[in-house]
């Protein structure tokens, strides 16, 4: 099953000074399928998806045991590059936090970190992103007024072209839509259909509803355990666990 | 009650200043330098004293008190060191002008043998001004959502790059505010300035050439008794002075706010 997925996630421990997070969890994920990390409040999502793509090396008093592997890489080795390796997997938080700048500059921001400083150049990676995340027709007018203008769906969206404008390989999207109007979020799971057909991404839903209706793999989480994976209309019609039966159906959570 | 005292305190000092300095301002006032010790001629010779002597205050005293800022904020965690940098600081705010006059005296002027110069005083006034612009620039950063620094981090930026884009763009209205103050403070500046910089009457030449600022001239004009009209006439320049800068300064910081929100 390792033969082709783009991360592997072997027995992976996390902590926060002595608190445990994570417990060894193990987790393949396959290129260009948007895999669900679900579960109750306190399970260990965020902290995973922040493993990920190493923001967790920001909160002092962290430690962490096992190997995460992208293609094969692993994203601990101390010879990486940390900045290559977030322009590879990028995140968007559960809340939208558009930088005090234009629409543009929030976009152009990573290119820019990275060098890209010719007009033209910016100017088509701005376009193309906010096209990708669906965006750029509600906005392409105004490209030069402050995002903090903009409504909450539409800078969630922002933040997702911010992220597309570095052409990363994953997308983690830890609770895109929460706090978001119907409308909003039914635009958003449109432009992750989409994207999916380029990206690999790894979404922890809104809801078990989102879930089931965006994702193809599921992995249910409690108190940092990772306790069952599997195709998403397996997990939420016939869970092989009963801790996952249980949420599912809404016993708890 | 005690804000329309306020006002009223600041409107009597003002009316009292401008209506005896008013009279006294002219181009010629503002275009001459002192003769006969100032009972004649203008301030230009002050005018330029004042502003290369706060411009070196500035210049040496803002990276450096917005570097100690950064260093506090975005480089270490609250610790021994942190604390007593603060602490300093601190202490720093709380010191007589007098004091610095007399340390810049003594280690500018004499030890390091740069004389009564606009240097000296400069780094005077830049060491006097250092806790203020300090703590409003800390003041600042702390203001700025640290999610603003996980979302640069997390679009592949650096330390350096989170902070030339993100930290110091947002804090700076902050940052400026301090700088302003300190502006004020420079300008206004006596006790530390007489001791530091001179009072030479003489067109200043160089870094190193003695300088007497306006607020100089008008403690002597009337210290000495010299010329009560030429005193007003400096006092009502300095408050115009300090008037206008800030109201360009609030202008900008107004438009800069506007367009990033």
């Amino acid at each position: 099953m390792s033969q082709g997925s783009k991360i592997v996630i072997k027995d992976f421990s996390f902590y926060y000074d002595s608190v445990q997070a994570l417990q060894n969890i193990g987790l393949d994920i396959q290129p260009k399928q948007i895999f669900t990390v679900f579960g109750p409040a306190r399970s260990g999502k965020t902290t995973l998806l922040k493993s990920l793509n190493r923001l967790t090396d920001l909160i002092f008093g962290t430690s962490h045991t096992g190997t995460i592997l992208l293609d094969g890489m692993d994203i601990y080795d101390p010879e990486l590059s940390l900045t290559q390796l977030r322009r590879r997997i990028g995140i968007v938080f559960d809340l939208p936090i558009p930088l005090p700048m234009s629409i543009f500059d929030n976009v152009a921001y990573g290119p820019k970190l990275s060098g890209t400083n010719r007009r033209n150049r910016l100017n088509e990676i701005v376009e193309k992103a906010l096209r990708s995340a669906v965006l750029w027709e509600e906005v392409k007018d105004r490209l030069h007024t402050s995002a903090l203008r903009l409504s909450g769906g539409q800078q969630q969206r922002l933040c997702i072209a911010r992220i597309l404008a570095l052409e990363p390989e994953v997308l983690l999207l830890d609770e895109p839509c929460s706090g978001l109007d119907p409308i909003s979020t039914a635009s958003i799971e449109e432009t992750l259909r989409k994207l999916k057909e380029e990206y690999t991404i790894i979404l922890v839903p809104h809801n078990i509803q989102q879930a089931s209706r965006v994702a193809d793999r599921a992995g249910f989480f409690l108190n940092g355990e990772l306790i069952e994976t599997g195709p998403v209309f397996q997990i939420f019609t016939r869970p092989k666990d009963k801790r996952t039966e249980d949420y599912v159906t809404g016993k708890f959570g | 009650m005690a804000a329309l005292s306020t006002i009223a305190v600041m409107i009597l000092i003002l009316f009292q200043i401008l209506r005896e300095g008013l009279p006294v301002l002219n181009l010629h006032f503002f275009l001459n330098s002192p003769k006969n010790m100032g009972r004649e001629g203008g301030i230009f010779s002050t005018i330029i004293g004042t502003f290369a002597l706060t411009g070196v205050a500035i210049l040496v005293g803002a990276p450096l008190g917005v570097g100690t800022a950064i260093f506090l904020r975005e480089y270490t965690r609250e610790s021994k060191i942190s604390r007593i940098i603060r602490f300093g600081t601190d202490c720093l705010a709380g010191v007589p002008s007098i004091i610095f006059g007399l340390f810049g005296f003594v280690f500018f002027v004499i030890r390091l043998n740069m004389g009564w110069s606009i240097l000296s005083g400069g780094l005077t006034l830049a060491a006097m001004i250092l806790p203020t612009i300090i703590s409003t620039s800390e003041e600042s950063i702390r203001a700025i959502p640290p999610s603003y620094r996980e979302v640069s981090y997390s679009l592949g930026g650096t330390k350096w790059q989170t902070i030339t884009r993100v930290i110091l763009p947002s804090a700076l209205p902050g940052i400026f505010t301090g700088i302003l103050l300190s502006v004020g403070r420079s300008i206004g500046e006596t006790a530390a300035v007489i001791l530091t910089a001179g009072s030479s009457l003489v067109m200043p030449t160089s870094l190193v050439s003695p300088i007497r600022t306006m607020a100089v001239h008008f403690y002597i004009l009337a210290r000495e008794g010299i010329s009560k009209d030429m005193a007003y006439g400096t006092g009502a320049t300095l408050i115009l002075l300090v008037l206008i800068i800030n109201m360009i300064a609030q202008w900008l910081i107004g438009r800069y706010i506007r367009h990033r929100t």
